[in-house]
């Protein structure tokens, strides 16, 4: 399991409670909200959680599972620890058929999914040929690109015609074509920075890239929820890296200083490079980073800035360039700006844009440029027809529609939320919207009524979030109508009344909450 | 003189105090100690206010507060990326303009293509093309989420039947990147206590697979059982008793991506039956290729599947799309349904390129006199280019029956970036002439074994007899032009 839990959830204190910093900048004023959970819950959500290792290990000790063994292997050390095989049989299994469905169809506003049946308790399952459609609060199409018609489809046919699905080779061979070119141009315009360059996945724009940056003789804050490519990536340069707390201004900054006073731990010497890395929307709390003050304590104490957009490019900002439109900030105060062309784009991929001289010098030097295979050129026509339809380059005011939809989307949804008595973490702006559950028994429930429902949603619990800190997660997409939205919102308030959902104690407004059309 | 005080001092047993003092002594040392550990002297210290050691420093600091000011101050970083040595890269000015088939246009010059992996020629093929297409119009391009979250589509479910039901084995996951493939699947087993022994030649994924698990790594001499051997029994003997408890590996290749050798599996297979060894077969190369249905190392040497413990592949080669694969028994291939990191954490594959891997495996699985093919034009390259007289100014570095080979200046005089540049300009001057070449791309001083620079060839179906004779003459011309050899 430990190569699972990759996210450090040690501390989470100073989280709970509403969080209202005081504004240190007079143009804007973050407001995200944590509150605490109740007492009685947290005890019923901890007992609950080892209660089922409990009862697994029972089950464990008393009845073996027909699992799978490895067989002719009689003698070797076992491959697998035990704790990993108890929390999968026993913790996991029950709630399986909770993840992993089986889509067959455009993941847009409404989805199709495969009926699939477990004849022994989740162990094992059938796919059967039936499908049944779902509203789709689950897959990240924040702007609604995931289509199958219409100009991008049509684009990206276009291209497989004349450049075929994919190319064969790295970059630094022979695997560039001017489709390569032009996204990255396109790509460097729509952020406001000299370059950009491409790569074919996102996990590995993080993870093969960091440790051509950095390198043991750096050091890396990196806050406690980034994603795990980061992590992998921090852990293949080798260099030193210290946590700090969930987007803690204070704390961040005294490490900063402390670690510039000390030196390395080892050999004494001045840090070459200090890095803080960190994600535009954190994916798992819906927040939004705290980016003016990051870049203040940036430019006080001259580290670099990496930011990982994958949940925000296109989805934050009225003109959808992601945290540093929606922050009014300019984007050369971040030296590496990292994005996903998976989620807004509705196509795969990722970029790194900055200066002139740290492209260059990626190309040059990043593991996925020199042994990787290049981006494929219908994948990366459906990102230049989808970013162009972003910047308003292409087919008028189509993209600023579909960003104003999605801006309306989730205020909306988000305050209906609330006031139904929901604790909903993260920013008021953010299209990541979870909803507190708790209780990992809570998760499958509720995942599986909401499918009564035939409303798709993402439930997460431990591993991906602390251990009684389940959630429900809903990602907004401009897809979405107001309607679908009331529609999703009426059976929500059936669950949370079934389930007991209800945790806030915050005084719920009278006020009407009205959906802002977007014009 | 009686007094109070001479009275305490007779009444006290001075044993009492040495015995109570030691103790407290030893009170005291264990809250230090665990005040020190607590803050691992390995790692940066962060400092708190209940730790002794800080409380006095602090005050210590305050002294010197302006000092620290001063400290932080002075303290430059070095610029973001080093751009004091631009490095040039060899193919940074050529760009494909059209499809990556047998015949490829180069800055508007149509050559024949010997550098991309396109062994049976797919992308002209149209009723992949078709297939293709027709998933665009199913599925839309993106598919908006990692498996765990409406990112499994019946797509990639039929592709990872297909692949375990072609390598006759249990199951099979499929990931969104080669490169990705391999390192997450090392991660997920190999733990930081394990032993792995690797080949030295291995490719740069498997490298960084390994650095990432932070297990022992040993490296034997390229496809070498003997040297394994050796190492193995060294270890052994050091601490007998040890390596029992500790899971060891042995990765592979099928054909080495890093010189075009076939690996000696047979004998691999037997020494790690006899040590009690796992072996993972990285079959990026020689997957669809070797064997004579094209299941790979394992089918090429006649090898019962059940020895191997994972088979780690890869998309992009043989089947012409982009991803990876990992084919073994669901015992094994299971576990990375949760701990592959490139898996769970990843966006899944666009769901049309995993309907352009299902269509190239059904063509291999139809027609195997593909595979035939493609040995016999792997081997006529071979041939013809030692049978020439190119082999005065290169030495051809592949097995025969390998359709990726390393042509490597034979003049062992000159130096590194010499050769570099020698294998450019041939590259350079080949190129314009309508033959599309490539050097090898390697990030030189990251690689555990500085590679020998080489132009990489890459045979395929459609490649005659006359296409590789005007090949080698072009290379000869080449040579003519570009001197080849140290000046005495």
């Amino acid at each position: 399991m430990a190569s699972i839990v990759n996210k450090c959830y040690s501390n989470h204190s100073k989280l709970n409670g509403y969080l209202k910093k005081k504004p240190i900048h007079k143009d804007f004023y973050i407001e995200e909200s944590y509150e605490k959970m109740p007492f009685s819950t947290s005890i019923m959500a901890t007992l609950g959680f080892y209660f089922l290792i409990f009862i697994g290990l029972i089950n464990h000790l008393i009845f073996t599972p027909k699992v799978a063994t490895e067989k002719k292997r009689k003698g070797y050390p076992p491959l697998y620890d035990t704790f990993d095989n108890i929390f999968l049989r026993y913790v996991f299994r029950r709630v399986k058929d909770c993840f992993n469905s089986v889509v067959s169809s455009v993941p847009s506003a409404k989805i199709e999914i495969r009926t699939r049946i477990t004849e022994d308790n989740n162990w094992s399952f059938k796919l059967l040929d039936t499908k049944s459609t779902f509203l789709n609060l689950g897959s990240y199409n924040y702007l609604g690109f995931a289509q199958s018609d219409g100009p991008i489809a049509d684009d990206t046919i276009n291209i497989i015609k004349k450049y075929g699905w994919a190319i064969g080779s790295p970059r630094q061979e022979l695997g560039t074509n001017h489709l390569h070119f032009e996204l990255e141009k396109l790509t460097a315009e729509f952020l406001g920075v000299d370059d950009a360059i491409v790569f074919g996945m996102g996990f590995a724009t993080n993870a093969l890239n960091l440790p051509a940056i950095i390198n043991s003789n750096c050091l890396v804050l990196s806050d406690e929820y980034n994603h795990s490519s980061v992590i992998s990536g921090i852990k293949l340069s080798g260099a030193t890296s210290l946590v700090y707390k969930h987007n803690d201004i204070l704390d961040l900054e005294e490490l900063v200083r402390q670690n510039i006073v000390s030196g390395h731990p080892k050999t004494k010497k001045p840090w070459e490079k200090i890095f803080i890395i960190t994600e535009g929307i954190f994916s798992m709390e819906g927040s939004i980073v705290n980016l003016p003050d990051i870049i203040a304590i940036k430019k006080k104490y001259k580290v670099y800035l990496y930011i990982d957009e994958a949940h925000s490019i296109g989805a934050l900002g009225s003109n959808g360039r992601g945290v540093l439109d929606y922050y009014n900030c300019c984007p050369k105060d971040v030296d590496l700006l990292m994005g996903t062309f998976t989620k807004s784009f509705g196509s795969g991929g990722g970029y790194i844009a900055g200066s002139k001289d740290l492209i260059d010098y990626l190309k040059a030097n990043s593991y996925a440029s020199c042994y990787a295979s290049t981006m494929a050129p219908s994948v990366t026509q459906t990102v230049i027809t989808s970013m162009s339809m972003i910047m308003g380059k292409k087919y008028g005011g189509e993209g600023r529609k579909r960003i104003n939809q999605l801006a309306s989307n989730v205020k909306y949804f988000r305050q209906k939320l609330k006031a139904l008595g929901c604790i909903v973490y993260g920013n008021k702006d953010s299209p990541v919207i979870p909803m507190l559950v708790y209780s990992i028994a809570k998760v499958g429930s509720t995942v599986r009524e909401f499918y009564k429902f035939n409303i798709a949603t993402v439930g997460v619990g431990f591993p991906a979030t602390p251990l009684i800190e389940s959630r429900i997660r809903f990602c907004m997409s401009a897809a979405l109508t107001k309607e679908q939205l009331d529609e999703v919102l009426e059976a929500t308030e059936k669950i949370v009344n079934k389930f007991g959902l209800r945790y806030s104690k915050k005084p719920i407004s009278n006020e009407e909450i009205v959906y802002e059309t977007p014009y | 003189m009686y007094s109070p005080i001479n009275l305490l001092f007779s009444q006290i047993q001075f044993n009492h105090i040495y015995v109570e003092g030691s103790i407290l002594l030893v009170l005291l040392w264990i809250l230090l100690r665990k005040a020190a550990t607590t803050a691992n002297p390995e790692k940066p210290v962060r400092y708190y206010l209940f730790d002794l050691r800080y409380s006095t420093k602090a005050i210590c600091d305050s002294f010197f507060k302006l000092d620290i000011e001063k400290k932080i101050q002075s303290w430059t970083p070095k610029p973001l990326v080093d751009t004091s040595s631009p490095i040039r890269l060899p193919m940074e000015n050529y760009f494909i303009e059209s499809k990556a088939s047998d015949r490829v246009v180069i800055n508007g010059q149509t050559c024949i293509n010997f550098a991309t992996h396109n062994y049976y020629n797919f992308f002209d093929n149209k009723s992949i093309e078709n297939r293709v297409i027709e998933a665009v119009n199913k599925y839309g391009v993106g598919s908006c989420g990692p498996r765990g979250f409406y990112g499994t589509f019946d797509i990639h479910i039929e592709l990872e039947e297909k692949i375990a039901n072609f390598m006759g084995m249990e199951e099979a996951v499929i990931y969104s990147y080669g490169f990705s493939t391999v390192t997450s699947a090392i991660q997920a087993y190999v733990k930081p206590k394990d032993i792995v022994f690797v080949d030295e030649e291995a490719n740069f994924a498997i490298q960084k697979g390994l650095q990432s698990s932070k297990a022992d790594v040993i490296y034997f001499k390229h496809n070498c059982p003997e040297d394994l051997e050796q190492l193995i029994l060294e270890i052994d003997k050091k601490s007998p008793m040890k390596r029992k408890k500790r899971r060891s590996f042995l990765i592979v290749e099928g054909i080495y991506m890093n010189t075009g050798n076939i690996c000696n599996l047979p004998k691999f297979i037997d020494i790690r039956i006899r040590h009690k060894i796992r072996i993972f077969i990285d079959e990026s190369i020689s997957f669809g290729i070797l064997g004579k249905k094209g299941r790979g190392i394992t089918e090429h040497f006649n090898i019962p599947t059940y020895e191997v413990d994972l088979i780690i592949g890869s998309l992009e080669t043989a089947l012409s799309s982009v991803g990876g694969f990992c084919v073994g028994s669901t015992f094994v291939v299971e576990h990375q349904r949760l701990s592959g990191l490139g898996y769970c954490f990843s966006a899944s594959l666009p769901p049309l390129l995993s309907a352009a891997a299902i269509k190239a495996l059904e063509h291999i699985d139809k027609y195997p006199e593909m595979l035939a093919t493609l040995r016999e034009r792997s081997i006529s390259l071979h041939r013809r280019i030692c049978l020439s007289k190119l082999i005065e100014h290169f030495t051809l570095g592949s097995d025969e029956t390998s359709p990726l080979k390393h042509l490597y200046l034979s003049d062992e005089s000159l130096s590194h970036s010499e050769q570099q540049s020698i294998l450019k300009h041939i590259v350079d001057y080949c190129i314009p002439k309508g033959f599309a070449i490539t050097t090898a791309a390697y990030l030189y001083k990251n690689e555990y074994k500085l590679p020998k620079p080489s132009i990489r060839l890459l045979a395929s179906i459609n490649i005659t007899d006359e296409n590789i004779d005007s090949l080698i003459h072009v290379l000869l011309q080449a040579v003519d032009v570009i001197p080849t050899k140290a000046v005495q």
